[in-house]
């Protein structure tokens, strides 16, 4: 069967691959690539082998970090991130949960000091069994992964 | 060398090592036995009650001038820059360039942590929202070795409202430094949260969850009451539990004669009357050494030794 590439190559930048379904439009949000006005393409709902649907996005001229890779994390534990230069991978990230996560998510504890302060958010994580669990550095509640990485 | 707690943030619990625990401990007993009045002098204390509390900040503020210090601050927030929508960094930035070290209480959890932030000097937490309270948990620390000699290996029995009560979950944390052995006693809908219960289990500490009063009384060293509030409840949920948590004097005579009976204050029915004039009552004595333990962690912070 002849393989044709449903989104286009990309030269340089970073390649966020293998997203669960539905997580696609989460990331780009939360992780606010919109907004760094390079030229971005997403592809939701593709077709894959190993997860019978995933989500793709390609970031042009931006190179993820470490750090930003880790924290993709906690939503699709099992993307692949690929930094792209010259259409060649020059570093495929191995995702590890963070240790701490700043600035991304708000606090799902209205009455926490962080929402009306002049502070980032930030949480601990730890992964407990099956779950995930994040612990706001501020008022110390823990809440599973899945209350506090919504889109609000 | 410095004490290790000197000019360091007190903001929770889990922060504190075993060895600083002890430490403020001990210093209070040093204190209770004999009184200085020299340990604050030429320092000013902050004290910024966002929120009104009457036991925690007079004891506060009574431990900072037996010791010789002077006081600065607020009893309510209504009062202050806050109200006209100051942040509370801001508020503390400020503050901390005129004391040498501030007490707060907020009704906002996580604004002692967000505070230290901010400030030049130590902030000590007189409790943040429903989060923490460390002094409460350091005087009944004090008053718990006071009463037994000694923190280790103690049984006790936590009875009441344990899903809401700060003060039961930092105490729980503490001891478990110290190899407690715990009972919880409480209604259904007031279980101590799954992530104490989590915090155990990781420890290895052991606790068992009992539904009845009278069961654990000839078992423990301490009986650790607090209040069950009724507006937690339906006036009919309320009625039904209400009885079962409530400590009588007749119930007392299986009881260890070593076995004190400590509550947070104020009580309302949780336990009679008739409960004061019996040797386990110790929960006036308990609310006292508050000015102590307050005393020997405002001395730690603000001097190299004691």
């Amino acid at each position: 069967m002849q393989y044709t590439r449903t989104v286009e190559a990309l030269k340089q930048g970073t390649v966020i691959d293998h997203i669960p379904a539905g997580q696609g439009v989460n990331i780009l949000r939360l992780f606010k690539l919109a907004e760094t006005g390079e030229r971005i393409t997403v592809g939701l709902n593709l077709s894959s082998r190993h997860m019978g649907a995933k989500d793709i996005i390609k970031v042009e001229n931006v190179a993820l970090t470490e750090e930003q890779a880790n924290e993709l994390a906690l939503f699709a534990p099992k993307a692949t991130v690929n930094v792209i230069d010259n259409f060649e991978v020059v570093k495929k990230h191995k995702l590890e949960l963070p240790e701490s996560i700043e600035g991304i998510f708000a606090c799902p504890n209205s009455n926490c000091i962080s929402h009306a302060e002049p502070v980032k958010s930030h949480f601990f994580v730890k992964a407990q069994a099956k779950d995930i669990k994040m612990k706001c550095k501020y008022c110390e509640k823990v809440f599973s992964k899945d209350i506090v990485a919504v889109v609000r | 060398m410095a004490n290790p707690l000197y000019r360091k943030h007190i903001i929770s619990i889990p922060d504190f090592s075993r060895e600083e625990l002890e430490l403020v401990v001990e210093t209070a007993g040093k204190l209770k036995r004999t009184p200085r009045n020299d340990l604050l002098q030429g320092k000013l204390v902050g004290s910024c009650f966002f929120e009104p509390s009457t036991r925690t900040r007079l004891s506060f503020e009574t431990a900072v001038q037996r010791l010789g210090g002077d006081i600065i601050g607020f009893a309510d927030g209504g009062n202050t820059s806050a109200k006209k929508g100051e942040t509370l960094a801001d508020s503390i930035k400020i503050i901390s360039s005129y004391a040498d070290a501030v007490v707060m209480r907020h009704p906002k959890e996580g604004a002692a942590r967000l505070a230290s932030e901010f400030s030049s000097v130590p902030v000590i937490n007189g409790g943040d929202g429903s989060n923490q309270h460390p002094t409460q948990t350091l005087l009944d620390l004090f008053t718990i070795r006071e009463t037994q000699g000694t923190l280790e290996n103690l049984t006790i029995a936590f009875v009441g409202d344990l899903k809401y009560g700060r003060t039961v979950h930092s105490l729980t944390q503490a001891l478990s430094l110290f190899g407690a052995r715990f009972y919880f006693v409480a209604p259904e809908q007031l279980a101590m949260p799954d992530y104490i219960c989590e915090e155990l289990d990781e420890k290895g500490i052991e606790y068992t969850i009992v539904d009845s009063l009278d069961d654990v009384i000839p078992l423990v060293d301490i009986m650790y009451m607090t209040r069950v509030q009724r507006e937690r409840f339906d006036e009919t949920e309320f009625k039904k539990i209400q009885g079962q948590f409530v400590l009588r004097a007749d119930m007392l005579k299986s009881a260890r004669t070593n076995m004190k009976v400590l509550h947070p204050l104020p009580r309302v029915d949780e336990i009679t009357v008739d409960v004061d004039a019996t040797p386990h009552a110790y929960y006036f004595e308990q609310a006292k050494n508050g000015v102590f333990a307050r005393q020997a962690l405002l001395s730690l912070v603000l001097n190299e030794t004691v």
